[in-house]
C-alpha cells in the first residue's frame, strides 16, 4: 500500500475495486465502513454483490476481467470532460500523451459493451471520483490474478495520477495484500530478481556490495526463475533439486493435476513445513519447522509496517526454527554465518544491507511496528509514499494499456465462468484454520450460483452438483446466493474436496507470473 | 487549564472529560458503560462525581472540564450514590464470582471493590434470562448483563456488524442478535469485539471457559498470522498454552479490533498433527531421520546436482506466512551458498 490504515479514518472518497474486503481483510473493512458512517463515499467495483456494496454509494457490477477497459473508459470521460488534474500530471507525471492515445479507444460506450457496466454509470463514477480529492484506490486479489494483472495494477496507477491522487494522505494505490507477510517475504528478496529492499541483481554494484557483506563470490547476476517456470522445469529437468517453505502448493495452485504432475517430477524435494499436507508427500526429505508464536521475528503488513512476532512455546519434538535450518544447511556446505537469532539477522544483517530498513532495529519496535522506508534510527518511519508527487524514480510514467480478455472465455460447452476467492472463516488451505475450529462455521466447500441459473437448471440450495472445467470436474454442494450474478461460479480453495484448484486454468501474466484463478470456463450440472 | 480533583491542582487539556483526567492521573472512578472506544453514554451513572457550582451529581463521562472546575470524586454522598448504583446491579444478576470468566478483570467487582461492597443487599433479584451458547466462539450469559450498552456501540459503531441490539425480551430489555436470533443462527460473525468490551462476565469467549484465570496468565504481544492487515493481538499464555487473544488496544494498525481469525484461530500451534522430526523417505515411506542425517543428505543432493549441472538446476519457494528473518535466510542460502536466483515465493496468491 502506499498509504495506511489510519488513513482509512480521514479519508473522503473510496474506490475498491476486486477486494471482499469485509471477508479477506475483516479488520481493514471495519475502518472502511466507519468513515462511511461519517461521510466518506464510497464506490465499489466487482463482480460480485458482495457484502462491501452494502455500504456503497455506486456499485459497478464489473463483468470478469475486464477491468482495463471499465478504468479506460472511466479515465475518458475524466479526459474528454477535462475533470483531471491537470497541475499533478504536467507537474509529476510523464507520457500523458501515450495514455490519452490509448484510452481515447474506450468511450464509455465501448467500455460498457465489454464491463457490461453502463456508459452513465462509468461516467458518473468518473465524475465522482473526480469530485474528491483524494480518493483511496484498495483493491486485492480482483486486480491481479488475471493474466493482464500487470496491466489492470498499472491501470489503477494511471487512475490515481490521472487524479492527483498520489502522494496525499487518504490516497494513493492500495493493494490489501493476502497473507500475513507476503509483503515481508517481497521485500526479503524471496523473488528471482533482486535483494532484499529491491536492490537488482543484475545491479554489478549490488552484487559487489552483497558478496562483501555475505563473505562469498560468485554471486549469480542472472535473472531467477519465477515458480510457474520453476514447475515447468521439474518436468524438463532443467529443475532438478526442489525445496519448498511452508507452501502447499500442491493445493493452492491452479490446475491441481498439472501441479502434481509437476511435483511428482522432481529428482529431489526438500520440503519445509509445520503440518504433513498434499505437497509433503512428493518430498524425499521433510523438515519440522517451528510455527507461529515459536520463534522471535517479524512481519511486514500491508502499509508496510515491520511488526514484532514473539515466542511463547518451544517447538514440538525437534522441530526448529527456519532461519536455524537454512543456517545449518549452508554449514554443511562450509559457510559460517554469523547471526543466531532473528534480531541479530533482522538488526546485523537486514537493516545493514539495505536502506529502506536502516533505521528499523528491534529496541524500535517494542510497541507499535516502523513502515518503511525508514532510512535512519532517527526516522520516524513513512506514512504515505511519493509525499509531495515525487515518486521513486523521479516522475510518475503513465503506461499506455489495451484490454485483453481472459486466456479461457465462456463458450458453448464450458458456458459459465469461474471465480474463485477467500471467505472469512477459513483460510487458504485450512491447514491452521481446520485445526483451529473454525470448520464447524463453515465445513465445505460450495459452488455459489445465481439464483437465475439455479432456477433455469433446476438447482436447489445445498444439492449437490459437478463443476466441470477442461482440466478437472469435483462434486460439490451448491449454495444459490444473490451475491452472484448469472453465469458465474464462484469458489474457494480451502478443502482438498471440492478444491476450486481441480479446475483453474494455469495461465499466468506473462511479467508477473499470477496465475489466472480469477477466471476460467466451466460448466455446472447436477 | 488547571482544574482541582480532590483537592489536587492538575493540568487538562480542552476537551477532555473528568473522567479521562482522574484516570489519567491514577485517580479511579467507578465507570461501566464508559470506554475510551465507544466514549460516553452516560448511561450507568456509575462514574458520578460533585462539581462546585453545578447543582446536583454530574456523570463524569460527559462533563468536559473548564478552566478553574473543582470536582470531588470521594466524598460521602459521591460514595452512597455509587454504591446505589453498583449495588443495584450486582442484585440483579447472577454474580457469582466464583467460576465467572471475568473474576479478577471485572470492572464490576473492581468497583465493589473499590466501594467496599461485600456482597449485593438482595441475591439473585431478577435472574433468569436466557443463557446463550449457540455460537461457537462467544457465550453470553445475559443473568451477568448490567445492560450498560457498550457491547451495543461495539458491534453497531466500532466494528458496524450491526448484530446486537436491546430490545423487548419478556419483561426485560435485553441484548438481542438481529431480530432476537440465538447468537450462532444471527448475522454475527464472531469478531468477539462485544466479547472484549463487555466491563463484565456476561459476553465471554468460549474457548477460555474454565481453562485459565486472569492473573494466572502472562500478557504477550504479537502479530496475527492470517491476513495482511497485520493486527496486533495480546496473547493470554498460562505456561506454554495460549488461553485468549484480545486485540491491543491502541495499537496501529487495529486499534484493539480484530476478526474471528485473529481473536480465536491461535490452536493450530498445538495440533497433534504437527511434524516433529525430521523424515526422510525410503522406498516409497517416510521414517524418522536426525537433523544431521536430513542436513546430510540434502548436502549430498543439492551438491551433487549443482556439480553436475549447474546451480540453476536447483530451486526454492519460499513462505509468505512465516517471519522476515526465515525468508531473508533462505534467499540467502539459495544465492550466497547456491549460487543461484531462483528464489521465489506465492507472492501472487
Ligand atoms: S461479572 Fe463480575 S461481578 Fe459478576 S460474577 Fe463475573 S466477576 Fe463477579
Ligand atoms: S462477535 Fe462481533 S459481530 Fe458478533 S455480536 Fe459481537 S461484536 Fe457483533
Ligand atoms: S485479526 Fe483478522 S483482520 Fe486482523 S490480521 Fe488477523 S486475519 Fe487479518
Amino acid at each position: 500500500m502506499t498509504n495506511s490504515f489510519s488513513e482509512f479514518k480521514n479519508a473522503k472518497c473510496f474506490f475498491c475495486i476486486g477486494t471482499n474486503m469485509t471477508e479477506a481483510h475483516p479488520v481493514a473493512a471495519t475502518f472502511l465502513k466507519n468513515a462511511v458512517r461519517n461521510g466518506a463515499t464510497l464506490i465499489v467495483a466487482d463482480p460480485r454483490k458482495q457484502p462491501l456494496t452494502k455500504y456503497a454509494k455506486l456499485f459497478a457490477q464489473i463483468k470478469v476481467g475486464t477491468d482495463v477497459a471499465f478504468l479506460n473508459g472511466i479515465m475518458y470521460v475524466l479526459i474528454i470532460e477535462d475533470l483531471y488534474d491537470k497541475e499533478f500530471v504536467e507537474n509529476n507525471c510523464v507520457d500523458f500523451d501515450k495514455l490519452k492515445e490509448s484510452v481515447m479507444k474506450y468511450p464509455p460506450e465501448k467500455a460498457a459493451g465489454i464491463c457490461k457496466v453502463s456508459a452513465e454509470k462509468i461516467t458518473e463514477i468518473a465524475r465522482t471520483l473526480a469530485s474528491f480529492k483524494p480518493v483511496m484506490l484498495c483493491y486485492t486479489l480482483g486486480i491481479t490474478e488475471h493474466t493482464c494483472g500487470k496491466n489492470n495494477v498499472m491501470s489503477t496507477a494511471n487512475l490515481q495520477m490521472l487524479l492527483g491522487n498520489m502522494g496525499k494522505e487518504s490516497g494513493g494505490v492500495n493493494p490489501l495484500r493476502g497473507q500475513n507477510n507476503v509483503q515481508g517475504a517481497c521485500d526479503m528478496a524471496a523473488l528471482p530478481n533482486v535483494y532484499h529492499g529491491y536492490q537488482k541483481v543484475t545491479d554489478p554494484a549490488m552484487k559487489e556490495k552483497f558478496e562483501k557483506a555475505w563473505g562469498v563470490t560468485g554471486l549469480s547476476d542472472k535473472v531467477g526463475l519465477m515458480m510457474p517456470d520453476m514447475m515447468e522445469g521439474l518436468v524438463s529437468k532443467k529443475v532438478r533439486g526442489f525445496w519448498i517453505f511452508g507452501e502447499n502448493l500442491a493445493n493452492s495452485e491452479p490446475d491441481i493435476s498439472h501441479v502434481e504432475h509437476c511435483l511428482a517430477s522432481a529428482e529431489f524435494m526438500v520440503v519445509q513445513d509445520i503440518f504433513p499436507n498434499e505437497t509433503t508427500k512428493f518430498a524425499d526429505v521433510i523438515l519440522p519447522s517451528a510455527a507461529w508464536s515459536e520463534d522471535n521475528g517479524t512481519f511486514t503488513n500491508s502499509e508496510r509496517r515491520i511488526n514484532r512476532v514473539r515466542k511463547i512455546k518451544t517447538p514440538p519434538g525437534i522441530a526448529k526454527p527456519n532461519w536455524w535450518i537454512f543456517k545449518e544447511t549452508a554449514k554443511h556446505f562450509g559457510h559460517e554465518w554469523p547471526s543466531n537469532s532473528g534480531q541479530e539477522i533482522w538488526d546485523n544483517e537486514i537493516s545493514v544491507l539495505a536502506p529502506a530498513y536502516g533505521g528499523v532495529k528491534y529496541h524500535r519496535i517494542e510497541n507499535d511496528g516502523l513502515q518503511w522506508p525508514c532510512p535512519t534510527i532517527e526516522h520516524p518511519g513513512t506514512k504515505y509514499l511519493y509525499k509531495d508527487g515525487k515518486f521513486s524514480h523521479g516522475k510518475g510514467i503513465f503506461k499506455s494499456v489495451e484490454w485483453t480478455p481472459p486466456a479461457e472465455v465462456e463458450d458453448k460447452d464450458f458456458p459459465f465462468v469461474l471465480s474463485t476467492g477467500r471467505r472469512l472463516y477459513q483460510y487458504h488451505t485450512r491447514t491452521q484454520t481446520g485445526r483451529a475450529g473454525m470448520d464447524a462455521l463453515y465445513k465445505e466447500e460450495t459452488a455459489d450460483i445465481s439464483i437465475a441459473d439455479a432456477d433455469r437448471l433446476g438447482i436447489k440450495h445445498g444439492e449437490k452438483v459437478y463443476v466441470e472445467s477442461r482440466r478437472g470436474k469435483v462434486n460439490v454442494t451448491a449454495r444459490v446466493t444473490e451475491e452472484v450474478p448469472a453465469g458465474m461460479v464462484w469458489m474457494t480453495f480451502h478443502y482438498r474436496e471440492g478444491n476450486a484448484n481441480w479446475l483453474t486454468n494455469a495461465v499466468f501474466d506473462p511479467e508477473t507470473k499470477t496465475a489466472e484463478y480469477k477466471a476460467c470456463a466451466v460448466n455446472v450440472y447436477k | 487549564m488547571k482544574v482541582t480533583i480532590n483537592g489536587r491542582l492538575i493540568e487538562a487539556k480542552e476537551g477532555q472529560t473528568i473522567l479521562q483526567v482522574a484516570l489519567a492521573n491514577g485517580m479511579y472512578i467507578p465507570h461501566l458503560c464508559y470506554h475510551d472506544k465507544v466514549g460516553a453514554a452516560g448511561k450507568c451513572r456509575a462514574c458520578v462525581v460533585e462539581v462546585e457550582g453545578m447543582r446536583g451529581l454530574q456523570t463524569s463521562c460527559s462533563v468536559q472540564l473548564r478552566d478553574g472546575m473543582v470536582i470531588n470524586t470521594d466524598s460521602e454522598t459521591v460514595k452512597n450514590a455509587q454504591k446505589l448504583v453498583i449495588d443495584l446491579m450486582l442484585s440483579s444478576g447472577k454474580h457469582d464470582c466464583l467460576s465467572c470468566e471475568q473474576n479478577g478483570n471485572c470492572e464490576l467487582q473492581d468497583a465493589a471493590y473499590f466501594l467496599g461492597i461485600e456482597r449485593a443487599s438482595v441475591q439473585y433479584g431478577d435472574i433468569n434470562r436466557e443463557t446463550d451458547e449457540s455460537s461457537e466462539f462467544v457465550y453470553v450469559e445475559r443473568d451477568k448483563c448490567i445492560s450498560c450498552g457498550r457491547c451495543v456501540e461495539a458491534c453497531n459503531n466500532v466494528v458496524v456488524n450491526e448484530v446486537i441490539n436491546f430490545g423487548n425480551r419478556g419483561h426485560h430489555t435485553e441484548i438481542v442478535f438481529d431480530t432476537d436470533l440465538p447468537m450462532g443462527q444471527s448475522t454475527c460473525v464472531q469478531c468477539g469485539e462485544c466479547s472484549q468490551l463487555c466491563p463484565v462476565g456476561a459476553i465471554v469467549d468460549k474457548k477460555n471457559k474454565g481453562v485459565a484465570r486472569y492473573w494466572e496468565t502472562q500478557k504477550v504481544r504479537t502479530t496475527c498470522p492470517y491476513c495482511g492487515v497485520g493486527c496486533q493481538l495480546e496473547l493470554h499464555v498460562k505456561g506454554e498454552q495460549i488461553v485468549k487473544v484480545t486485540g491491543v488496544e491502541d495499537a496501529e494498525p487495529n486499534k484493539g479490533r480484530l476478526c474471528v481469525k485473529g481473536r480465536y484461530g491461535y490452536d493450530f500451534i498445538y495440533s497433534k498433527d504437527r511434524l516433529t522430526t525430521p523424515l526422510i523417505k525410503e522406498n516409497g515411506q517416510f521414517r524418522e531421520a536426525s537433523w544431521e542425517e536430513a542436513l546430510g543428505l540434502i548436502r549430498e543432493k543439492f551438491g551433487k546436482i549443482i556439480e553436475e549441472s549447474g546451480p540453476d538446476a536447483v530451486a526454492g519457494v519460499s513462505c509468505a506466512r512465516s517471519i522476515n528473518e526465515d525468508s531473508y535466510s533462505m534467499q540467502k542460502l539459495f544465492r550466497s551458498v547456491f549460487k543461484t536466483n531462483n528464489i521465489d515465493h506465492c507472492a501472487r496468491t
